[in-house]
C-alpha cells in the first residue's frame, strides 16, 4: 500500500469511528439488505434441495397404492410432512404389476405406524423394504450402512431420536438401530426402515396388540405400496393406464404428478420470497442512495478542507468509496450473521409452516452464499455512494468553505 | 521563487441585473516575490478572496495564467496540481477549516499525513505553545473557540512549510494580543525562511507588517504606498 493510500485509509477509519451515528445507520441499512438476500436465498435453496431430494427418494415412475390410501391418509403428506399412516393391499399386486407390458421393476414396501404407548419407544412410521427388489431406498441406506439390514435391525431417518446401537421398542419387539440416514428434507426423515422379515414380525406383534393389517381373515401377505420403474421406450402414462385397468382397488399414482404439485407450491413460495427480497432491495437501495446524497451536504466542508490541503479528486473519491465499502462490509457480515441465526435456529419452524420438502444447503454452499452476499453488500454500498463520492470529490474548496461558515 | 498572475480575471453568472455575467476580479497582473509579506485590503465583496483562491490554485481563473516558478498551475492535471499545492502552497481559509473527526493535533499534521510524509511533531508542539493552544492538542475542533481554531489553521499552514502561504482574514477571530502574535509569526515565516506570504484582510492591523500592500475595490487592485 502506498503511503498516500495508508494516510487516506487511516483518515477513513477515524471518520467511521468518530461519527458513530452516521456509521451505525449506514451499517444497519446494509445489514438489512444482506439479511434479506442471505435469508431469502437460504430458504429458497432449501426448498429446491428438498424437491430434488424428494425426486431422488421417490426414484420411481409410478407408485401403486390401495385406492383407500388417498382418502385414509394423504399419501403425499407421508412423504412431505412425515405424518404416520398405514394401508394395505394384497402382496400379489407386485407380481401382477410385473406382467404389465413396460414395467421393468416393481418394489414393494409395507408401512406400519407405531403407537405412542407403552409398547413403543416412539411414535414413528416404519417402512419395510424388500432388499432384493428395492431400487429407491437401498441406495440411500447404502450411504450410511455397509451390508444389508439384518433381522430386527433398523435404519433410522435423521430426525428420529435414536442413536446407532440403541434399542428401540416397536410393539414390544426390540429393534437395534444400525444406521442413521442422511437428511432428505422430507417426511422420510422421520421414518424407520427395516427388511421384510423384520416387518412381518412387527406386523404380527401389532396384530397381537389389536392393530390389524389383514385385508381378509385369511390373508397375511400384504404390501402398502409398490414402486414401479418403467422400461425405456415405454410411455409412462400408457403403462399407468394399463396398471389401473389390470389391478382392482389399486390406484396408480404418477410420481411426477406428486412432484409437480410440490414443485408448483415451491415455485409459488420461491416467487413470493424472491419478490419480497427484490422489493426490500430496491427500497433499501433507494434509502441508502438518499442517505449518501444527504451526506454530501454534511461533508462538503470537510472535503473542501482536504482539497485545500492537497488531496486530489481521485484521493477524495477513493476515500468516500472506501468508507462506504467498509460500511457495506460490516453491514454485510452483520446481516448474514443475523439471517443465519434466524434461518438455522428456526429451520424446523420454517419447514413446518411451509409444509414443503426443506433441506438446508451443504455447509460449503452456505459459506459461498454468505461470501457472495457480503461481496454484494460491499458492491451495492459502493454503488449507492458513487454519486456522492463523485460530487464530494468535485467540491470547490473556496465556495464550500464560504457556504459552510 | 516568484508567483505571477498574468492578466487573470474571474467572472460569475448572475441571474439578476442587466448583464448575465459580472467580473468578481477584473483582468489584472500581479507578482508575489519570496521573502516578502504582501497584504491585500478591501471591503467585503470586493473580490479579495476570489483573487486569493485563484492565486492559491483552488479556483481556476476565467482568463489568464497563474505561474509559480514558471509552472502554470492550471495547466497541471488534478493529481499534479493537488500534490503541488500540498508541497508548495499553504492556505489559511476564512472561518472554520478543521476536519471535525480529527483532533487538533491530527488536523495540524493532516497535510503531511495525506501524502504519507513525516510530520514535524516537535515544531508543531513549539508553535502550539507559542500560540497558547498546546493544551488543546487532543481536543476535538467542536471544543475550540473561533480564535483557537484560527490559530490551529495558521500553525497547520506554517508547519506545512510551503513556498507560498496565503491567509484569508487570519486575524478575524483574534484579540489584539493574538493578532500581533500571528502577524509577527507570518512576517518571520516570510523573512527567516525566505518564503512568500499573501494576506487578505479588511482590517488595517496587517499593514504594518506588509512589505507591499494593495487595495481592492470592485474587482480591481491598486498598489498602496506603505
Amino acid at each position: 500500500m502506498s503511503k498516500t493510500m495508508a494516510g487516506m485509509s487511516s483518515l477513513s477509519v477515524k471518520n467511521l469511528k468518530r461519527k458513530p451515528g452516521r456509521t451505525i445507520a449506514l451499517v444497519l441499512l446494509t445489514a438489512f439488505l444482506a439479511l434479506a438476500v442471505f435469508g431469502g436465498s437460504v430458504v429458497v435453496l432449501s426448498l429446491r434441495n428438498g424437491l430434488q431430494s424428494l425426486e431422488a427418494r421417490l426414484g420411481a415412475d409410478i407408485i401403486l397404492v390401495p385406492s383407500e390410501a388417498q382418502s385414509k391418509v394423504s399419501f403425499q403428506n407421508m412423504f412431505l410432512q412425515g405424518t404416520t399412516g398405514a394401508f394395505y393391499m394384497d402382496a400379489s399386486v407386485t407380481e401382477k404389476a410385473l406382467e404389465v407390458p413396460g414395467v421393468e421393476k416393481a418394489a414393494p414396501q409395507v408401512f406400519l405406524a407405531s403407537l405412542k404407548a407403552d409398547c413403543c419407544s416412539i411414535k414413528i412410521q416404519v417402512i419395510g423394504i424388500d432388499p432384493e427388489k428395492d431400487f429407491t431406498v437401498q441406495p440411500w441406506i447404502a450411504r450410511s450402512l455397509t451390508g444389508e439390514l439384518g433381522d430386527l435391525e433398523v435404519a433410522v431417518g435423521c430426525k428420529v431420536e435414536a442413536d446407532i446401537g440403541e434399542i428401540i421398542r416397536i410393539y414390544e419387539q426390540r429393534c437395534k438401530v444400525v444406521a442413521r440416514l442422511e437428511p432428505t428434507g422430507t417426511g422420510l426423515d422421520t421414518a424407520v426402515y427395516c427388511n421384510m422379515d423384520t416387518m412381518n414380525k412387527l406386523l404380527a406383534a401389532a396384530e397381537a396388540k389389536g392393530i390389524s393389517h389383514k385385508i381378509t381373515s385369511n390373508d397375511d401377505s400384504v404390501v402398502s405400496a409398490v414402486y414401479i420403474k418403467v422400461k425405456d421406450g415405454y410411455d409412462i402414462d400408457t403403462v399407468n393406464t394399463a396398471l389401473t385397468g389390470k389391478l382392482r382397488k389399486v390406484t396408480a399414482v404418477r410420481t411426477r404428478s406428486m412432484i409437480t404439485g410440490v414443485s408448483d407450491s415451491l415455485a409459488g413460495v420461491s416467487r413470493t420470497i424472491t419478490t419480497m427480497v427484490i422489493v426490500i432491495w430496491v427500497l433499501a437501495f433507494v434509502i441508502l442512495l438518499l442517505a449518501y446524497i444527504l451526506i454530501v451536504r454534511e461533508r462538503s466542508r470537510e472535503f473542501a478542507v482536504l482539497r485545500l490541503l492537497g488531496a486530489s479528486r481521485k484521493m477524495l473519491g477513493r476515500m468516500a468509496l472506501l468508507e462506504s465499502a467498509a460500511c457495506g462490509l460490516l453491514g454485510g457480515i452483520l446481516g448474514v450473521v443475523a439471517a443465519a441465526v434466524g434461518v438455522f435456529a428456526f429451520a424446523s419452524l420454517i419447514e413446518n409452516s411451509l409444509g414443503l420438502p426443506y433441506l438446508m444447503p451443504a455447509f460449503f454452499s452456505v459459506i459461498l452464499l454468505a461470501a457472495g452476499t457480503v461481496l454484494l453488500s460491499v458492491a451495492v454500498s459502493a454503488a449507492a455512494s458513487a454519486i456522492s463520492a463523485w460530487r464530494l470529490s468535485r467540491v470547490n474548496p473556496g465556495t464550500a468553505l464560504r457556504e459552510g461558515n | 521563487m516568484i508567483l505571477k498572475a498574468d492578466n487573470i480575471s474571474k467572472t460569475f453568472f448572475r441571474s439578476t441585473g442587466s448583464a448575465n455575467y459580472f467580473y468578481a476580479v477584473s483582468p489584472l497582473s500581479l507578482e508575489v516575490p519570496s521573502e516578502s509579506v504582501t497584504v491585500l485590503t478591501g471591503r467585503s465583496g470586493s473580490g479579495k478572496t476570489t483573487l486569493l483562491n485563484m492565486l492559491a490554485g483552488i479556483l481556476e481563473p476565467t482568463e489568464g495564467k497563474v505561474l509559480l516558478d514558471d509552472t502554470d498551475l492550471y495547466s497541471l492535471k488534478d493529481d499534479a496540481l493537488s500534490s503541488f499545492r500540498n508541497e508548495r502552497i499553504g492556505v489559511v481559509p476564512q472561518g472554520r477549516s478543521a476536519v471535525d473527526t480529527l483532533t487538533v493535533m491530527e488536523n495540524i499534521l493532516l497535510p503531511a499525513k495525506l501524502y504519507g510524509k513525516n510530520a514535524p511533531a516537535e515544531e508543531v508542539r513549539q508553535w502550539m505553545k507559542d500560540f497558547e493552544i498546546d493544551h488543546l492538542a487532543e481536543a476535538m475542533p467542536r471544543e475550540l473557540s473561533g480564535g483557537e481554531l484560527r490559530r490551529m489553521a495558521i500553525i497547520r499552514a506554517i508547519v506545512q512549510d510551503p513556498d507560498m502561504l496565503f491567509a484569508d482574514e487570519p486575524t478575524g477571530d483574534l484579540d489584539d494580543e493574538n493578532t500581533e502574535k500571528v502577524l509577527a509569526a507570518l512576517y518571520s515565516f516570510a523573512h527567516d525562511r525566505k518564503k512568500a506570504v499573501f494576506i487578505v484582510t479588511h482590517e488595517n492591523d496587517a499593514l504594518k507588517y506588509a512589505d507591499r500592500a494593495f487595495r481592492m475595490e470592485k474587482g480591481r487592485i491598486d498598489l498602496q504606498e506603505n
